[in-house]
């Protein structure tokens, strides 16, 4: 008997925490639907001004086509050269491993625990430099390039790529080496075909970072046209009359990619935040 | 043969290393020097521990760090055991719509951080719809002016925090969970033991290595909390949500930059990190002698 208490109460307990985790994110969709003076009464009733709302998103004077562009870009150059660079640290370090290599990777790891608040001032003044330096000018402040470089290389993706290759079967490297391919041929040609999953978790997760980054776009792009999401959402947000209709349909629109990735590899999302793929 | 291509594999380490040593360690570095020095803008001069000493009177640095300890106290013990009480329950093998309530709980994940914040501003705001709620319900008789008074702003974004960050943590457990043998759990029901017992002498101590991973983890995302305090509250009222981050990032752009302070400032982050860190690697060490 009292066993079916227990399970009553479990069942209460996980639909009212899964009530609550969905409920904000259908609010802000409900909400997208109404005029803003209904959303501050607490309407929960879908509305028919969504068209409308798209309309006041998109004719803002914050740029919001712009942003959405500007992140897309920043996200997916991010992740495309994150998964070169990194991933050839991690397949170097878990296959060619030697005495110094593993000590050069215990220094690497050792950047994980640099918190990045620290790093907010001599980032921001190293890159101020970089505007004055020619041939860095595509890195200085206020260039989507100052945002992507520093996250195409990061302990944790060298560090998950490494441990992942502890899945790779070494022996197709002899056999490749034997028929004469490089290493650079073994790396694109044969660990890169053969570590897709590895990869599908790695894209996610990084993509999702960039997509989501707030603090350092915040600091390192001043001017407007550069601007990604986040900011025109946070300043969307700080406005002292927000439209609420229009920020929530703002925020729907940059949240469906995360939310498609998040529906449809939610198993590579996890992997990746884990850090562990099961083959 | 072997040996060259040894030496060839560093041609792929090579860059990453660059990357990480010049917007990683270098800045860490410099950030030690520039903690030296005071001076407006790019006048830098070399002042001893005198940006230390000014910490130590500094009204608005103390708020901060007050502010960081109580949610890091508070919110994430809360999300902790939150998030193990759902893994577990989740965990069970006769439970019913599992996947469902694994995807609703970890929902939240897909929200960025400014995006989230924004939400709950709205959905806590003086008129907004939690007000309405609570009033309709009759628990309360006036609106709570969570974004206004310093308490509810602290609770706020406290319970904020936790939204976000549980199916998130809960995910970990998850993970961990499975990889728990199913008949240790068959043993104890054949022993009578009860839920509680199971959760409290087999979970938690199998658990253990990913609790304090986590904790870790949690510990170091608090003190480095930003994007809610600035986005909720902006700070307010009166600074009794400011953080570290969100001091640090005023020092630089909200009033005249003062690169020497706002790093010495970054190091008592820094400093916080490595000692909270070590402080939990020891307690877990300890448990194990029990």
């Amino acid at each position: 008997m009292g066993n079916k208490a227990a399970r009553f109460f479990m069942y209460l307990f996980l639909t009212i925490a899964s009530f609550i985790s969905v409920f904000p994110l259908l609010w802000m969709i409900i909400a997208s639907t109404n005029r803003s003076v209904d959303v501050t009464k607490g309407t929960l009733i879908p509305g028919s001004y969504f068209m409308e709302n798209l309309n006041s998103v998109l004719s803002s004077n914050l740029g919001y086509i712009n942003a959405f562009k500007n992140s897309l870009f920043v996200a997916v150059v991010t992740t495309a050269l994150a998964m070169l660079v990194s991933s050839a640290a991690g397949y170097a370090f878990g296959i060619y491993k030697s005495r110094l290599k593993n000590m050069t990777f215990s220094f690497i790891l050792l950047s994980m625990m640099v918190p990045f608040a620290a790093l907010m001032v001599p980032l921001f003044r190293l890159f101020s430099k970089f505007s004055s330096i020619p041939g860095l000018n595509f890195i200085a402040l206020n260039t989507h390039g100052s945002v992507i470089i520093i996250a195409v290389a990061t302990a944790f993706l060298i560090f998950f790529f490494r441990q992942n290759t502890a899945m790779f079967p070494k022996d197709l490297i002899e056999a490749a080496g034997l028929d004469g391919l490089s290493e650079y041929g073994i790396f694109f040609r044969i660990y890169m075909p053969s570590m897709k999953s590895t990869y599908a978790a790695a894209v996610v997760v990084t993509f999702m970072s960039s997509w989501n980054n707030y603090l350092w776009p915040l600091i390192a792009l001043q001017s407007e046209e550069k601007r990604t999401l986040p900011l025109i959402i946070s300043a969307m947000g700080s406005s002292y009359t927000p439209d609420y209709g229009m920020i929530m349909t703002a925020i729907v629109i940059s949240t469906l990619p995360t939310a498609l990735i998040f529906f449809f590899m939610q198993k590579q999302f996890v992997a990746g935040m884990t850090g562990s793929v099961k083959g | 043969m072997k040996d060259k291509a040894q030496k060839r594999a560093w041609a792929f380490i090579v860059p990453g290393v660059i990357l990480i040593v010049v917007f990683v360690f270098y800045p860490m570095i410099q950030a030690f020097v520039t903690s030296f020095q005071t001076g407006i803008g790019a006048n830098l001069k070399f002042d001893g521990i005198a940006n230390y000493k000014r910490l130590l009177t500094d009204g608005t640095f103390k708020k901060a760090l007050f502010n960081t300890f109580i949610f890091l106290v508070v919110q994430v013990p809360i999300m902790i055991i939150l998030a193990l009480i759902i893994s577990s329950m989740l965990n069970d093998s006769r439970l019913k719509f599992k996947g469902l309530f694994r995807t609703a709980i970890f929902l939240p994940c897909v929200t960025s951080l400014v995006s989230y914040s924004i939400i709950f501003k709205s959905l806590f705001a003086t008129d907004g719809f939690i007000n309405v709620l609570l009033m309709k319900l009759n628990i309360i008789n006036s609106p709570v002016t969570w974004v206004t008074d310093p308490f509810w702003a602290k609770v706020l974004i406290i319970i904020a925090i936790t939204w976000r960050w549980t199916g998130y943590n809960m995910v970990f457990y998850l993970a961990g969970l499975q990889g728990i043998d199913k008949s240790i759990y068959e043993a104890a029901d054949l022993d009578g033991v009860n839920a509680f017992q199971k959760f409290r002498y087999i979970t938690m101590p199998l658990l253990k290595p990913i609790i304090l991973f986590t904790t870790i983890n949690s510990t170091i995302g608090t003190l480095q909390l930003f994007d809610e305090p600035m986005n909720i509250t902006n700070g307010g009222p009166a600074n009794s949500t400011i953080t570290i981050s969100m001091y640090i990032y005023n020092l630089l752009f909200k009033y005249q930059p003062n690169f020497g302070y706002a790093a010495a400032v970054s190091y008592v982050i820094v400093v916080l990190i490595v000692i909270l860190s070590i402080i939990q690697l020891k307690a877990g060490e300890d448990k194990d002698g029990e």
